[in-house]
């Protein structure tokens, strides 16, 4: 996965976008345990400030805090299959409305299947993640975008 | 003439009679001999008239006994057709079952990964927990491991938290896709009712991952506990819950963005009965199937996509399992509302 055609195609835009001190991560997810998860993964690079993560347990809030916080957040990382708003929804309404500086979407799902892949990559997704995730993975896709 | 006629005509003949007396006598002996004639002939014809019957009664016989071996075996082969139309059928509810569970696989597929993604992942963070947690018990930071160790309890309760949610759906997966007669047993309706929406609800969102519909669900908390066979009240629920999803759905594809699908689930405990509503406001059933619907094989959707079994199954289900009624409501293009009444 870190090999991935994707990943090499957007990685100088990964870099360009990335704040030189702290790299700020949006997670989006319907399960509360994300949460507790990605901080205890990440919790040395958090502490180091490396990365700042935020969650969203909805495509509705995600899009809420992106207003908020006015796009602070540029990597988003989201589940796909979610009540009310699917990830797929929050990507096109990502790449829609907020342009600049315009976020990088990785799209976690359970359904590492084509039909999924070819609809997230046409509705603009940076990358992929499959759950059960691998999170050794996730680091280096995003330790090599710093 | 018979000798004894003969003999007795030879007596008279040299008799003293007189002439007079002696041709009478001789008439009526030669009138007895031809009656005695015609008896015998009768008497024979009617030899040969029992002998023809006799023979005929053995031949009918014959041919009954043939007849009766042709009825047996003709009936010996109903049975046994009749025997592979039972099995016939017991293979056709079982792939009723199967082609709704395929439905549903992906949808458990979807709700088995999020478990299994928090069991895999706590137990891998614990494991690089407790090595830090070495670390800092050597450097005789007694705090910061103590901190550690809480951390590890909290993931191990989430590993077997998401342990048990893995094991309830895959026991219900099971408990669907068995066959053979269940035990009626006090179930909770509104559990199963829940739990079947939300199964349907991600084998509709499976399929067709760009779709969504809102759901509602408006559960009865005083509704008692009742005996039902809950696998199998269970898919004629997954059953009206796939047909509301498809039917919004279907409408979906030709409505303009204002439409918002909505497939609900009630339950109302009224007049001493329990009654089960699924609604949708997809697409409706037209009038002239409405008669149909509950027939076997009968089905709208494309070849290769229904198999006309599953409301025709439910309606048995309800009326024969379990004693109780499956009523439907409808508009055309607006909704359809199907009640199922069950006694308590």
């Amino acid at each position: 996965m870190p090999g991935s055609p994707l990943f090499y195609l957007y990685k100088p835009y990964f870099q360009l976008l990335v704040n030189h001190h702290s790299m700020k991560i949006l997670v989006v997810d319907d399960e509360r345990d994300v949460q507790t998860l990605f901080e205890q993964r990440f919790r040395k690079e958090m502490k180091s400030g490396e990365m700042q993560f935020n969650f969203a347990f909805s495509g509705e809030e995600a899009l809420q805090f992106l207003t908020d916080h006015n796009q602070e957040a540029v990597l988003i990382l989201s589940d796909i299959n979610m009540p009310g708003m699917s990830g797929l929804e929050l990507l096109k309404r990502i790449k829609q409305e907020h342009h600049e500086p315009p976020p990088v979407v990785m799209m976690i799902t359970a359904y590492g299947d084509a039909e999924n892949y070819n609809q997230a990559t046409q509705l603009g997704a940076d990358d992929f993640l499959t759950k059960p995730v691998d999170f050794t993975i996730l680091k280096e896709k995003l330790k090599s975008i710093h | 003439m018979n000798p004894q006629f003969q003999y007795i005509l030879d007596l008279i003949q040299q008799s003293q009679l007189s002439d007079a007396d002696r041709t009478a006598l001789e008439n009526a002996v030669k009138e007895a001999d031809k009656q005695y004639e015609i008896i015998n002939f009768k008497l024979d014809r009617t030899e040969k008239v029992k002998r023809t019957t006799a023979i005929l009664l053995e031949e009918t016989i014959a041919e009954l006994e043939l007849k009766r071996k042709a009825v047996e075996e003709s009936n010996d082969a109903l049975q046994k057709s009749l025997e592979e139309l039972k099995a016939a059928q017991q293979q056709l509810i079982q792939s009723e079952k199967m082609a709704s569970l395929g439905e549903l696989t992906a949808g458990i597929a979807h709700e088995i990964q999020n478990p299994l993604n928090f069991v895999n992942n706590f137990s891998d963070v614990s494991k690089e927990l407790l090595d830090e947690m070495k670390v800092e018990l050597e450097k005789g930071n007694m705090e910061d491991a103590r901190e550690i160790a809480n951390d590890v309890i909290q993931n191990l309760e989430k590993i077997l938290h998401h342990g048990k949610r893995a094991d309830s759906i895959v026991k219900g997966m099971l408990q669907h896709s068995r066959s053979g007669s269940g035990e009626k047993e006090l179930t909770d309706l509104n559990n199963l009712v829940d739990e079947c929406l939300r199964l349907s609800y991600h084998g509709m969102r499976a399929k067709d991952k760009s779709f969504n519909a809102k759901t509602d669900s408006s559960l009865d908390a005083g509704l008692p506990q009742i005996k039902i066979v809950s696998q199998d009240i269970g898919r004629v629920l997954l059953n009206l819950f796939t047909n509301a999803f498809y039917s919004v759905l279907q409408k979906k594809k030709n409505a303009d963005g204002n439409y918002e699908p909505l497939v609900s689930a009630k339950t109302i405990l009224e007049s001493g009965k329990v009654k089960i509503i699924v609604e949708d406001n997809g697409i409706g059933i037209p009038q002239r199937v409405i008669e149909k619907i509950f027939q076997p094989f009968f089905t709208t959707k494309p070849t290769g996509e229904g198999t006309g079994l599953g409301l025709s199954m439910s309606y048995d289900i309800i009326t024969k399992g379990h004693n109780g009624e499956l009523q439907v409501e409808t508009k055309e293009g607006e909704f359809a509302r199907f009640t199922i009444i069950l006694p308590i």
